[in-house]
């Protein structure tokens, strides 16, 4: 029988949360590194016990922990758990993620004041197991770059075609940072990568990463001097069904926004949100045209409008939309959902998860229609992951 | 005096997440040649417990990170060159060298 796995990153650890098909009861597993953050956790398509972890903390810096065993053990990857290595210098080194400087010029970044400012390591936002390989692995950190590792995570090297193809110095932190935090792989495509940062917009290469290419055309970013410019949209998250490559939605800072060819050219869909800030989006596993949001009221007030927690679901592609709130709290709910924190289960009946910032995780095994909490009072979660394992 | 006799036994107290990081107890110790500078305590920890590599000091640029400090003797060794002598009584093994994690935020 089928069961899921539902990887969940908060603000003081990682949690594992498992059940079997049903999903209505939930085991639950961790706090794992407590009082880290947990930016982003990943299970490998190619080999679903395999789960990558972003560990990270203001002061003692960026860790990359890989389980082999689906959860159970942890350990930096290449690194010995126990003291006493081998002798001689470590062949490994899975927490260095160093900026490519040998390549063509990577200029700087437009810093807040608007002036120019030099690119400098924090965390990994966002880790991207390959589709095909459990050892190959992205990493999305800020400051906004691409990092790929082919050895399971013990060495990183950046893919600097990105931050080299010229339009950095028009790139700019967003409120929370200039973090590269979306990663979307193409199932039919080895060569496409998407990726989205904040505050510059999205990216696409078909090359494997060695040219990329700003999609960002038909965004309308009203704090920007130029609203429609190439680069400097604050893109939330992007979402794609793997069936259908050339199909993107996003969430922007306002606006949801649809693309019908691989981000040439994208259109709003917001349709009858009740607002249209928002940080989460997702796609159903077997709907294609059926997305979920979570409206917030401003990107002054990040909490639910009035008080009152609901998922946006479409079946429509965007534009018509139906508030889903059973289960769901109906007042006094002033919590976040923040871009990594939805995902879905590949079950017959799809599952969707989303984790608030008041420490909720909420699944619903019906595709929307009704929700529950798996857990109530987990650390400010940061991103949800489902895995849907046989 | 023979080779190993020359040897420093340093103890360096850690702060809570690097000892579970490195997954050990109490203080650390590590054997350091003389001079027994902060560099070399570091060098030899790092060595020792080669997770913690980047943790302390910089990747890129072996600096300190910002929110750590390091104490020695009561005084503050944070600011000091990281080739200077650390006191003796760190390199007899008689104090620690002490990593703290600054306390920041509410």
């Amino acid at each position: 029988m089928s069961s899921v796995r539902v990887l969940v990153g908060t603000r003081k650890g990682a949690f594992v949360l498992t059940s079997d098909g049903k999903r209505k009861d939930w085991q639950v597993s961790g706090p794992f590194f407590a009082g880290w953050e947990i930016y982003h956790m990943k299970g490998s398509e190619a080999d679903p016990e395999r789960i990558y972890v972003s560990q990270t903390s203001g002061w003692f810096g960026q860790l990359i922990q890989r389980s082999d065993d689906g959860g159970k053990t942890w350990r930096q990857p290449g690194l010995p758990n126990e003291a006493i290595p081998p002798p001689g210098p470590p062949q490994a080194l899975p927490n260095r993620f160093a900026y490519d400087t040998a390549a063509k010029p990577l200029t700087t970044h437009q810093w807040y004041d608007g002036t120019q400012h030099p690119w400098e390591f924090k965390r990994v936002w966002h880790i991207e197991p390959s589709l095909t390989d459990p050892d190959t692995v992205y990493a999305g950190v800020e400051d906004a770059a691409l990092f790929r590792s082919s050895d399971g995570g013990e060495n990183w090297q950046e893919i600097s075609g990105l931050r080299g193809h010229g339009t950095g110095p028009q790139w700019q932190p967003g409120a929370g940072g200039m973090g590269l935090h979306t990663i979307i792989l193409d199932a039919t495509n080895p060569q496409r990568i998407y990726i989205a940062i904040s505050a510059a917009g999205a990216f696409r290469t078909d090359d494997g990463g060695v040219t990329w290419k700003p999609i960002n055309k038909g965004l309308v970013s009203n704090f920007m001097p130029n609203p429609t410019a190439e680069v400097g949209h604050c893109v939330h998250h992007v979402a794609m069904h793997r069936a259908r490559p050339d199909v993107l939605f996003m969430q922007k800072h306002w606006d949801v926004m649809r693309s019908d060819d691989a981000g040439e050219n994208w259109r709003e869909v917001s349709g009858n949100l009740p607002t249209d800030f928002g940080f989460a989006i997702d796609v159903h596993a077997h709907e294609p045209e059926t997305l979920y949001v979570v409206p917030i009221k401003s990107d002054s007030e990040h909490f639910p409008l009035d008080g009152k927690l609901r998922v946006y679901r479409s079946r429509t592609g965007g534009e018509e939309w139906e508030p889903l709130a059973k289960g769901l709290p109906e007042k006094d709910c002033y919590v976040n959902v923040l871009r990594d924190a939805m995902a879905v289960d590949r079950l017959d009946e799809c599952g969707i998860y989303f984790g608030t910032t008041g420490g909720q995780v909420y699944a619903s095994a019906d595709s929307g229609d009704s929700w529950t909490p798996i857990v109530r009072d987990l650390p400010a979660v940061l991103s949800v992951e489902g895995q849907t394992l046989n | 005096m023979s080779e190993g006799a020359s040897v420093s036994q340093v103890r360096v107290a850690l702060p809570y997440h690097l000892r579970n990081l490195a997954r050990i107890e109490g203080d650390v110790l590590v054997e350091v040649a003389p001079p027994v500078t902060l560099r070399a305590v570091l060098d030899a920890l790092e060595a020792g417990y080669p997770m913690l590599r980047g943790t302390i000091r910089e990747y890129e640029t072996g600096e300190r990170r910002a929110f750590l400090r390091f104490f020695a003797c009561e005084e503050d060794w944070s600011l000091a060159s990281p080739d200077a002598e650390l006191p003796e009584a760190v390199a007899a093994g008689k104090e620690p060298l002490l990593i703290i994690g600054a306390i920041a935020g509410g």
